[in-house]
């Protein structure tokens, strides 16, 4: 028996109960229905280690984030990790700890990083507990989840 | 007089963000502190005006890493309001699913967080360049318990399977074949963890720790015993606000707990749970443990990486013998009616002892939440580690002291050690 494993994965990242922590998890709820069914759709708090297994066997992985680097709550960063190492102040200021940024270089330095793989962060205002996405943040989800489709539609347009 | 300040700042994963600040004063550590953020503050205030049904789904969100034990504590909580106890396979099943989150919890800590101090490496991604098949085995470790959390939680993150008074549904004995078969793959590879970690370099620092611990009749503790101490105290978990207590301090929004009789600290985790529990574990976790160089307890911090394992082992061990003995029962949970009352519970965490009550109304909903989590109970005992070790290593390069220091946090995988690979240090020397 073959199981099929989707080749493509877009990964919403963060806590749900954490403010604008749940970016990526809102980014996922506006990309529903709206990609091809062989795209799959995974939501993770951020751990190391289940984000590494979620990147097994995968072409083509887009990971959505929260950040904080400084610039404007609501700025979308978009990073090639499969280019180069998320760069310092991203990864230091990341509010998972030990997480999106030592899977992708875990993921390196074992070979198994998907040769597509990019990080869309965006910048956060506040993790409170409970709170709702700040305005900014809210903001910037219909552009986020624009951007990934025409990431997917490149991708196909290039097969 | 020379004062030189270590504080290490750091934002942890989201389940708890925290700094560690030591003060030293002509060669001696005056102080030693700790600060976290403890994120069941607020969820006691959410869990007020719920029903009772929903604690163990929002309580599974306070921490990421132990979502299991938030649930377990919660149903058992409110099982003991509602006057019920789930026995037979139901209970069982709890005890594979808590398996699975100490396998997942433990492997990760041990392989990617804390083998990076043994092995001087700044993190598990400069150990993985170098160390491949360690990370690997690490890696497919915390996997097996994963899958077990995938199948019995019907999620690995934030399980939702969970319910009072059962699960919403139950695997059938040809689900969990499968997963028979990776957990006898992951017990080999627990077994040779144990050995590895028994071979590693470790400080020689002990302390007279106030071990406590859930202790079972016949069971190394998981959901269910009186709550025990190295010290006498043996207690049912609705007597634990009795004997322990909780402090607000200014630094921080945790609390720190500390027993009632003396405002003396003690310890829960997996030193405690061993050293209290070593003739429950299983003789394959008794005998590895043994052949490891540990003895029936074990008081050095440091060689807590050697009792994850055992633990880890057993895990497996008793993951394999609950599926082995299981029988799928003909309801996936029992019946439950709402009454007014006070529940208690005291469930074994990866990092310890965890402590839920629930006061109900007449309708079921929840009236009053009170959640001690296992961080806050060893936050002296941390503090105090930290004030006794690190005299010894002041003259140590910088570096390499703010690494001891990070270590000794990182000995109690505490929620906030998560992220200690991205401590920042500020020397202040006065």
């Amino acid at each position: 028996m073959s199981v099929l494993v989707p080749k493509r994965i877009v990964i919403g990242i963060g806590n749900p109960e954490r403010g604008d922590d749940a970016v990526g998890r809102s980014v996922l709820a506006q990309l529903r229905g709206s990609l091809p069914a062989s795209i799959a759709l995974a939501e993770e708090n951020g751990e190391a280690g289940a984000l590494l297994a979620r990147l097994a066997g995968i072409e083509a992985a887009y990971l959505i984030d929260a950040a904080v680097s400084g610039v404007p709550p609501g700025t979308i960063h978009r990073l090639d990790v499969a280019a180069s190492a998320l760069p310092p102040a991203i990864a230091g200021f990341s509010t998972h700890g030990f997480g999106l940024a030592e899977a992708i270089e875990l993921a390196r330095a074992l070979g198994r990083l998907p040769p597509c793989c990019v990080v869309y962060a965006i910048e956060a205002a506040s993790f409170a507990p409970r709170a709702p996405l700040s305005p900014a943040v809210a903001a910037a989800l219909p552009e986020v989840a624009a951007r990934l489709r025409a990431e997917f539609a490149d991708l196909t347009g290039e097969e | 007089m020379t004062t030189k300040t270590i504080k290490v700042n750091y934002l942890a994963r989201v389940e708890g963000e925290g700094g560690l600040r030591v003060v030293v004063r002509n060669g001696v550590v005056t102080k030693a502190e700790l600060s976290i953020f403890e994120p069941p503050r607020f969820f006691e205030a959410f869990l007020r005006g719920r029903a009772f049904s929903e604690a163990p789904d929002i309580t599974a969100r306070i921490c990421g890493i132990c979502p299991v034990a938030y649930q377990m504590s919660a149903v058992h909580a409110m099982e003991d309001a509602l006057g019920v106890r789930v026995t037979g396979a139901l209970r069982a099943l709890r005890r594979l699913l808590y398996c699975g989150e100490w396998i997942e919890s433990h492997a990760l800590h041990i392989y990617l967080l804390h083998a990076p101090d043994f092995l001087g490496y700044a993190g598990a991604v400069d150990m993985a360049r170098e160390h491949r098949a360690l990370v690997e085995t690490g890696l497919g470790l915390k996997q097996a318990g994963n899958a077990i959390l995938t199948l019995l939680g019907g999620r690995e993150v934030h399980p939702i399977n969970v319910r009072v008074g059962g699960f919403y549904r139950m695997p059938s004995r040809r689900e969990l074949a499968p997963l028979a078969e990776r957990l006898e793959r992951a017990r080999e590879a627990a077994l040779a963890t144990v050995r590895w970690a028994a071979g590693l370099d470790f400080p020689e620092r002990r302390h007279d720790y106030h071990f406590v611990a859930l202790r079972h009749a016949a069971e190394y503790p998981f959901n269910e015993g009186r709550i025990v101490s190295s010290r006498g105290l043996d207690l049912s978990p609705a007597e634990f606000e009795d004997s322990f207590e909780e402090d607000h301090v200014e630094r921080s929004t945790a609390l720190h707990a500390h027993l009632k009789a003396d405002g003396s600290s003690y310890l829960v985790g997996p030193l405690a749970r061993y050293s209290l529990n070593f003739d429950r574990l299983s003789p394959l976790a008794q005998a590895a443990a043994r052949e490891a160089g540990l003895g029936a307890t074990c008081a050095n911090p440091f060689q807590s990486i050697v009792v994850r394992a055992v633990e880890v082992l057993y895990a497996c061990d008793e993951a394999l013998r609950i599926i082995a003995a299981y029988e799928e029962p003909d309801h996936p949970s029992i019946p439950l009616t709402p009454r007014a009352g006070i529940g208690h519970a005291a469930t074994e965490a990866p990092r310890g002892l965890l402590y839920h009550r629930y006061r109900l109304t007449e309708d079921g909903a929840i009236a009053e939440a009170r959640i001690v989590p296992p961080t806050s109970q060893n936050q002296a005992s941390i503090e105090a580690d930290l004030k006794n070790f690190v005299g010894g290593w002041l003259d140590l390069p910088e570096e390499e002291l703010r690494h001891r220091c990070e270590q000794t946090v990182r000995n109690y995988d505490p929620c906030i050690s998560c992220s200690t690979h991205f401590l920042r240090l500020e020397l202040d020397r006065g």
